[in-house]
């Protein structure tokens, strides 16, 4: 029995798979299940019923996000699949290892999403700097069209699907899902107001959407081995398996894909080695560098949306930054705040002006000049720039390490106003 | 006081008509064909600003007027789409730019030693052209190659577990002569 859909055809020594090998193992048999005569409406509730979470980083249900494209005769006929392939959260690097990998996964996943949705064209958005993905995909995206299995009539259906590979220009904000919309459009990429959501007027106004490269990995397994496998993959109560990385000063720094719902102290000492000799665990972000610190004490919590929420923070991406003893936690949400700083699009005003003086606080602190009054700021911008207070989630996504690290490293702050520089420095 | 062979920015963009690069036949072709894959032709602009610097190495003031005059849309508008995203250059680079990966990954893994050795060695700091024009030092978010930090990109190409000797062997692999 299939344990690891997303990753059983990867082996990073050689190159993906091809498609004849892809097919033999079990590849593109969704797409046979859709010619064997799969209503769309079945595909969506297949998807709904397998509980899938968004693995983009904000976990929302995916078949629920489907189920918002308006459907039927009055709905507007031109629909739109966008996938998110722009991989730019610090620490995350998992969506490379599945395009480089296995790119027909995520091409497969892709014909389903857009039968489900009843989009005849998809968009695969993926960061210009992956060039070696570039390559795996545009080599599988061929080799599917040769086969039928995109273009006009697929496999007999009457359905027809064109995929485009759009490579992007940068900008960490184009992951914010109406940013890329604007971004695929041509536009300056500032996000959009919300409402009315892509599913209902997305790219060039049309329902749309748009759905993270290992979202839509997951779909291939799900409609070729069932639903019932799919509830059998995990071990806590989300469903199916995800992608977890490890990075930072660990024995074996790596990405593996395991049951939601493992220990994190099975995936850390178990996958990544433990902390490498003479360091010990301080704390660590979850899932990429939006979300909040969690420390040694929660090492028995679960990879589990749930309870990874119960302290605070986000499973988000599952890629967790590791922060042991000798590196200084003011330097690292410093550098944090210096890439949200940099990657903030300017439209609004908090973040815009906000984030740049938090990222100068940090710079007086590095250089030893940091005071009680700065300090008392960063608490404040914790607020000024959090959740509602802001037209996207960049700047909030900012206050997760900063508000965290505030409060979990405050005699770290404290020692370098007393101490007048980095005490890990000297 | 600016002499008449000196053009300011403003003044580009305000002559339209007058001051565009004619866009090379490659590089219409090129244009021509993503003009199939969207809808209109604002979403076209960004992909030929990337074609124009795939055969430019950069976007020039004149190349971007081409560009907006070739697909009849507001230069202002090209122009604002192409300094906000960073992978377009609208300055001369070298003939290698370097992305430099210097999230928190990388900066846990010792980047800001490696950037100083590269800062030493080739004599610049982000945003700078060495002097033999072989490269251009550029920042870039996180590169997705976390377990293998500090990570950076020369040109299209991926270099993983960086050290000042990897750094030293890079240079020679790359530099002219």
């Amino acid at each position: 029995m299939v344990t690891k859909p997303l990753t059983k055809n990867i082996d990073m020594t050689r190159g993906p798979l091809a498609i004849a090998a892809y097919e033999s193992a079990d590849g593109y048999q969704s797409v046979q299940v859709i010619a064997g005569g799969m209503s769309p409406e079945a595909v969506l509730q297949l998807v709904r019923d397998s509980g899938l979470k968004g693995r983009g980083g904000a976990g929302f249900p995916t078949g629920l996000k489907w189920s918002f494209v308006p459907q039927g005769e009055n709905s507007p006929a031109q629909k739109y699949l966008v996938v998110n392939a722009d991989e730019m959260e610090p620490g995350t690097f998992k969506d490379r290892l599945l395009m480089e990998g296995d790119p027909h996964l995520l091409i497969e996943g892709m014909i389903i999403a857009s039968y489900a949705i009843q989009a005849s064209m998809a968009y695969l958005f993926l960061r210009g700097e992956y060039t070696a993905s570039e390559r795996a995909l545009k080599k599988a995206i061929g080799e599917a069209y040769d086969k039928g299995l995109l273009g006009k009539n697929i496999l007999g259906t009457g359905f027809n699907l064109d995929i485009v590979l759009h490579t992007s220009a940068g900008r960490y904000i184009c992951g914010e899902e109406t940013a890329l919309l604007n971004a695929l459009e041509g536009k300056r990429a500032t996000p959009r107001a919300k409402p009315p959501f892509p599913q209902v007027s997305g790219l060039w106004g049309k329902p749309t959407i748009v759905n993270n490269v290992e979202t839509i990995c997951n779909l291939p397994g799900i409609l070729t081995y069932g639903v019932d496998w799919y509830h059998g993959l995990t071990k806590g109560s989300d469903h199916g398996s995800k992608l977890f990385g490890v990075s930072g000063k660990v024995k074996t720094p790596g990405c593996w894909e395991l049951p939601l719902g493992t220990p994190i102290r099975e995936l850390l000492e178990d996958y990544a080695g433990g902390m490498r000799d003479g360091l010990q665990l301080k704390g660590f972000l979850p899932g990429g560098g939006s979300t909040d610190f969690m420390l040694p004490e929660h090492l028995d919590l679960h990879l589990d949306y749930a309870e990874i929420a119960s302290v605070g923070s986000r499973l988000a991406t599952g890629t967790m930054i590791i922060l042991d003893n000798k590196t200084c936690p003011v330097g690292m949400v410093g550098n944090l705040m210096k890439f949200f700083a940099h990657e903030s699009c300017g439209f609004c005003t908090p973040c815009r002006d906000g984030l740049p003086w938090v990222d100068e606080i940090f710079n007086e602190f590095e250089s030893g000049r940091g005071n009680e009054k700065d300090l008392q700021i960063l608490h404040e911008h914790v607020d000024y720039l959090g959740p509602g207070r802001t037209f996207c989630a960049l700047a909030p996504g900012a206050t997760a390490p900063l508000g965290s690290g505030l409060k979990y490293f405050a005699e770290d702050f404290q020692r370098h106003i007393d101490e007048k520089c980095c005490p890990y420095k000297h | 006081m600016s002499s008449a062979n000196t053009v300011k920015h403003s003044d580009v963009i305000a002559s339209t008509t007058t001051r565009a690069r004619k866009l090379t036949a490659e590089e219409i072709k090129e244009i021509e064909h993503e003009m199939t894959l969207y809808p209109d032709k604002q979403a076209v602009g960004l992909e030929a600003l990337k074609i124009v610097q795939k055969h430019q190495g950069w976007v020039s003031d004149e190349s971007l007027l081409g560009i907006a005059r070739y697909l009849d849309i507001p230069a202002a508008d090209l122009e604002s789409v192409a300094t906000f995203f960073n992978l377009v250059y609208r300055h001369p680079v070298g003939k290698n730019v370097i992305l430099f990966c210097n999230s928190v990954s990388c900066w846990i893994m010792g980047c800001e030693g490696i950037k100083d050795h590269i800062k030493d060695k080739l004599g610049i700091d982000f945003g700078e052209t060495s002097v033999s024009g072989d490269f251009t030092l550029i920042p870039v978010p996180c590169l997705g190659d976390c377990d293998r930090a500090p990570v950076m990109m020369v040109g299209e190409d991926l270099h993983r577990n960086l050290t000042p000797e990897i750094i030293d062997k890079i240079v020679l692999d790359y530099q002219s002569n």
